[in-house]
């Protein structure tokens, strides 16, 4: 908290803040020593002048000299605001404390009064207090620290419930530590960064509600001077001297001002980083396509040389390096490798959408023969859809919550096949209806939020197919369901392939389903291609020591960034990838010539390729397994 | 939904009943009492005890509450003690005004802040910062000042719109336009920036949803994405900050109308407490309150109908 703090202040916008509080504050306290005249010496032959050298902030419709006004106005400014500030944080602390800490009645009760409050408009309760009291600005202030205080009180009871929930709390608590020691040691001190917020946007809101008030004339009477009375003097002459608007008005807007900027800078010190916020990177186009060779003819998909930098928390990193990547029609290939190896940014890679600020550096996208790399943008949107479509891993999270699942099957038809609403809705129940779903009708008529898993994955299946694409990319469309589904949704997709003869990239970790279902397969690790064949065959006979070790373990649903079992070590990140064979260090294989240079792709069969100098020794493996099988035979 | 508007009833019946008995209590606490004010400085110990009576101040608190209670309740809010007028005629009559301010300074604020707030989530860049000066600005200027520099601009230099008064839209359609325009754009301002900040924030983070990336994969328009997906899910927290901007600038109007010299309930609101014109304080609290409640049962049923979670409850 205190790191946190001193951060805060590193900011130059703090900076100034604090420093323009602190001149407010000096001018206001020793304005009897400091000020150059007397705050009601009226000096009726120099009436409205203007800046000038006598005046430096000009006089106002009696001569009163601005500079001096404003000065002496500081100290009833800031002693309101210190009241209406005392007042909310006694109220808004020990009430938001309570609520948190002790939760239950007592919880209810604040949570209800805190609820009723902020239903109040501030300028009633205002107005009836004045209204009974007179023109009493002490009275005003403390009403208004009153009414801040229920969203302190907020605040603090929702940090507070965050903070209880913490181990050390909660053991200090079973440890038997009387609630009053755990509020005022171990709370308090971590809900403060809340509470500084909170505390400045009040100050600041404090000031305006009272320079408010006596704009109204309900507060301190003239002749003394208050920031908002001289904006009620400078308001009677705005026809004559509109200058007399500016010291007024500025000296009020920047210390509300200065008090926003210093709780701001105190949030966004405290608070984690939201990578949301950061404001979006225009897309950059894409490199210009690369003269590696051209792709096989009659292939449905050709990646070649595809490359990928992303941003990453250690700057702009190469996360694809290199791709190269078929698919025949109706073919179905597989991608697999572990978490954080490239593989989903490779299939949005092919999809020309790649994550904020991500860049495709060299290579080319080949669908059906055209470059879409060379076609850009438009290519990339024209093939969206139409030929190319995605089913992702969040079932739910797909689609959208707000809009019932028909609608939005229907608005993709509409969008590829330029149809009218009620064709477009016959075929919205047609494709609801390939994917299995039970009652069509009614389900198009349900939202997201009340479909299971599987129901909202073959919804986002029916989504996909509506434009009738050739490939349909499938990122890991079974790692969140239940493994009974996952065997449906798998059937679904076989099924759906056979009858329409689409093409599939199945993205997954689990080898398993790749196994099962591929044609073809790519291992990927660390953002290459490491080695590829023929589904079964691959996994049967691995020729490459990672995909050897993948089938030793054979991950079933595993968490992500988790070490394999038969692999030591985890996936480097992007940032700290060991040169030569990024696999060396987890590699039993490894040998000195494995950590310098580029791997050459061998093919050690025909249709089989491996990144591996010692892919061999792997043959000799088998070989001597299948020896080891036979002799017991 | 029918859950969420009963509750809603139930929080806002309480409600009514301690914003008005609060004034009886107040009322009750202070020293003198609108009898002495009536009379001024000069008046008979029988004739201060006689209007007392007449004005049934010798009754206890709660007594006087539930007479003004029941008379409420069939619409009667009694009558000024200081310019013996009827409460209730004088809230409708001004009613009128402050509604044309608030009503369309919501307005103004909804779309130009949902407007700015899009721009700024799918632009970004100066975009953005101007959404987050805006902000600034919103917080820390007054809404007087605001006004007067408004008059200052439009109304004293340009001469192009009235710098005080208000036109009746029954007498001339354009002349109540003129009338409202700088003091609508002067209330709207602060709103803006907090419907601007609430939409960009709500749009980006709509935007990064799983959703949108399958419908962009999939091929769907991105006109519609933005507008249609991103959008409606991000307008449901956007409601909400209407709601409470609206709410806000009932203190708004206050000071509006005062710089505008306009006749609303703001205006009537300063003079009473500045007269200490209790019952008409108070039925301006209980007419403020009303509005209160019928926006917010207004912001639930949006949210509802927005938020399909909400809805099926």
């Amino acid at each position: 908290m205190t790191a946190s703090r001193t951060t805060a202040l590193r900011r130059p916008t703090a900076i100034a803040a604090l420093a323009y509080l602190v001149l407010v504050v000096v001018a206001a306290v020793a304005a009897p020593v400091l000020a150059p005249h007397d705050p009601e010496a009226t000096d009726l032959d120099h009436v409205l002048s203007g800046p000038t050298g006598t005046h430096p902030l000009g006089t106002d419709s009696l001569g009163r000299d601005v500079l001096t006004r404003l000065m002496y106005g500081g100290q009833v400014s800031l002693a309101g605001v210190a009241v209406a500030v005392l007042t909310m944080l006694v109220l808004g602390v020990v009430t938001g404390l309570l609520a948190g800490f002790l939760s239950g009645w007592v919880d209810r009760i604040a949570s209800w009064i805190i609820d009723l409050a902020l239903s109040i408009p501030v300028i009633i309760t205002l107005l009836v207090v004045l209204s009974v009291v007179g023109s009493n600005e002490t009275a005003a202030m403390i009403t208004v620290g009153v009414l801040s205080a229920p969203s302190l009180a907020r605040v603090v009871r929702g940090a507070t419930m965050a903070v209880k929930q913490e181990t050390f709390v909660a053991a200090a608590r079973v440890a038997g530590l009387p609630s009053t020691r755990i509020i005022t040691g171990q709370v308090l001190p971590r809900v403060t960064g809340p509470i500084i917020v909170q505390t400045a946007i009040g100050a600041g809101g404090a000031l305006i509600a009272q320079a408010g008030i006596e704009f109204l004339g309900l507060g301190v009477q003239p002749p003394t001077p208050t920031w908002g009375g001289m904006i009620t003097d400078a308001a009677q002459v705005v026809d004559q001297q509109a200058w007399l608007l500016v010291p007024t008005g500025l000296v009020v807007g920047l210390t509300v001002l200065a008090f926003g900027l210093l709780g701001d800078a105190v949030r966004d010190a405290t608070a984690d980083r939201v990578t949301s916020a950061a404001p979006p990177a225009r897309r950059r186009r894409a490199a210009p396509p690369s003269t590696q060779e051209e792709p096989a003819p009659g292939a449905l998909l050709a990646l070649r040389g595809v490359t990928v930098a992303l941003p990453t928390s250690h700057g702009t990193h190469t996360v694809v390096d290199g791709v190269d990547l078929d698919i025949r029609p109706g073919e179905t290939v597989g991608l697999v490798g572990e978490s954080g190896c490239g593989k989903s940014i490779t299939g949005r890679a092919i999809l020309g959408l790649l994550p904020r600020g991500g860049e495709l550096t060299a290579g080319t996208v080949h669908l059906a023969g055209e470059n879409l790399t060379a076609g850009g943008r438009q290519a990339y949107r024209a093939a969206r859809g139409s030929r190319v479509a995605l089913i992702s891993q969040e079932h739910i999270g797909g689609l959208d919550p707000v809009a019932p699942v028909g609608r939005q099957v229907a608005e993709l038809v509409r969008r590829h096949r330029g149809c009218s609403r009620g064709a477009a809705r016959i075929r919205t129940l047609e494709l609801l209806e390939s994917v299995r779903l039970p009652e069509p009708a009614q389900l198009a008529r349900r939202y997201p939020h009340e479909l299971s898993g599987g129901m909202a994955q073959r919804v986002a299946i029916a989504m996909a197919l509506a434009g009738d694409p050739e490939l349909l990319i499938a990122d890991e469309p079974t790692t969140a369901l239940d493994v009974t589904v996952q065997a449906e949704i798998l059937g679904l997709l076989h099924r759906l392939q056979a009858e329409r003869g689409m093409a599939i990239l199945l993205i997954s970790h689990d080898l398993g389903v790749i196994a099962e279902v591929c044609h073809r397969a790519y291992v990927m690790y660390a953002g290459r291609i490491v080695e590829s064949g023929p589904g079964a065959e691959l996994f049967r006979t691995p020729r490459h020591p990672y995909t050897a070790g993948l089938v030793g373990c054979s991950p079933q649903r595993m968490p992500p960034r988790t070490p394999l079992a038969a692999i030591p070590g985890m996936v480097p990140e992007p940032w700290a990838r060991p040169a030569g064979c990024h696999f060396h260090p987890r590699c039993p294989l490894a040998t000195a010539a494995c950590e310098s240079g580029e791997i050459p792709m061998a093919e050690p069969a025909a249709g089989r390729h491996t990144r591996c100098l010692h892919h061999t020794e792997l043959t000799e493996e088998d070989d001597h397994a299948r020896a080891g099988v036979l002799a017991r035979d | 939904m029918l859950r969420l508007i009963l509750r809603r009833l139930l929080i806002s019946v309480p409600l009514l009943l301690l914003v008005s008995l609060l004034t009886f209590v107040l009322q009750a606490l202070t020293p003198g009492d609108t009898a002495r004010t009536i009379l001024g400085n000069t008046f008979t110990q029988e004739g201060y005890l006689q209007l007392r009576h007449q004005l049934g101040l010798d009754e206890p608190v709660l007594t006087q509450y539930w007479h003004w209670l029941s008379g409420a309740l069939r619409g009667d809010l009694g009558v000024s003690p200081i310019s013996g007028l009827d409460v209730g005629q004088q809230i409708t009559s001004r009613l009128g005004v402050t509604l044309s301010l608030i009503v369309c300074a919501t307005v103004l604020a909804a779309l130009a802040g949902v407007a700015l707030g899009v721009v700024s989530a799918i632009r970004g860049g100066a975009f953005g910062r101007l959404v987050d000066a805006l902000s600034l600005v919103g917080f820390a200027v007054p809404v007087f000042w605001f006004s007067l520099v408004l008059v200052t601009v439009f109304a004293v230099t340009l001469g192009l719109l009235p710098a005080t008064g208000y036109v009746d839209p029954a007498t001339s359609l354009s002349g109540w336009a003129g009338s409202i325009a700088l003091p609508v754009v002067a209330l709207a301002l602060a709103p803006t920036a907090v419907i601007a900040k609430q939409t960009r924030d709500g749009m980006l983070d709509a935007l990064s949803r799983d959703f949108v990336h399958s419908l962009r994969a999939n091929g769907a328009a991105e006109r519609s994405i933005v507008l249609r997906h991103a959008l409606r899910n991000a307008a449901i927290p956007v409601v909400t900050v209407i709601g409470l901007v609206f709410v806000g600038l009932l203190t708004g109007t206050v000071f509006v109308e005062a710089v505008f010299a306009m006749p609303g309930l703001g205006g009537l609101a300063v003079q009473s407490t500045v007269q200490h014109d209790l019952p008409v304080i108070q039925g301006i609290a209980v007419t403020f309150t009303v509005i209160v409640v019928l926006v917010n049962l207004l912001v639930d049923i949006t949210y509802g109908l927005l938020n399909p979670k909400v809805r099926a409850r």
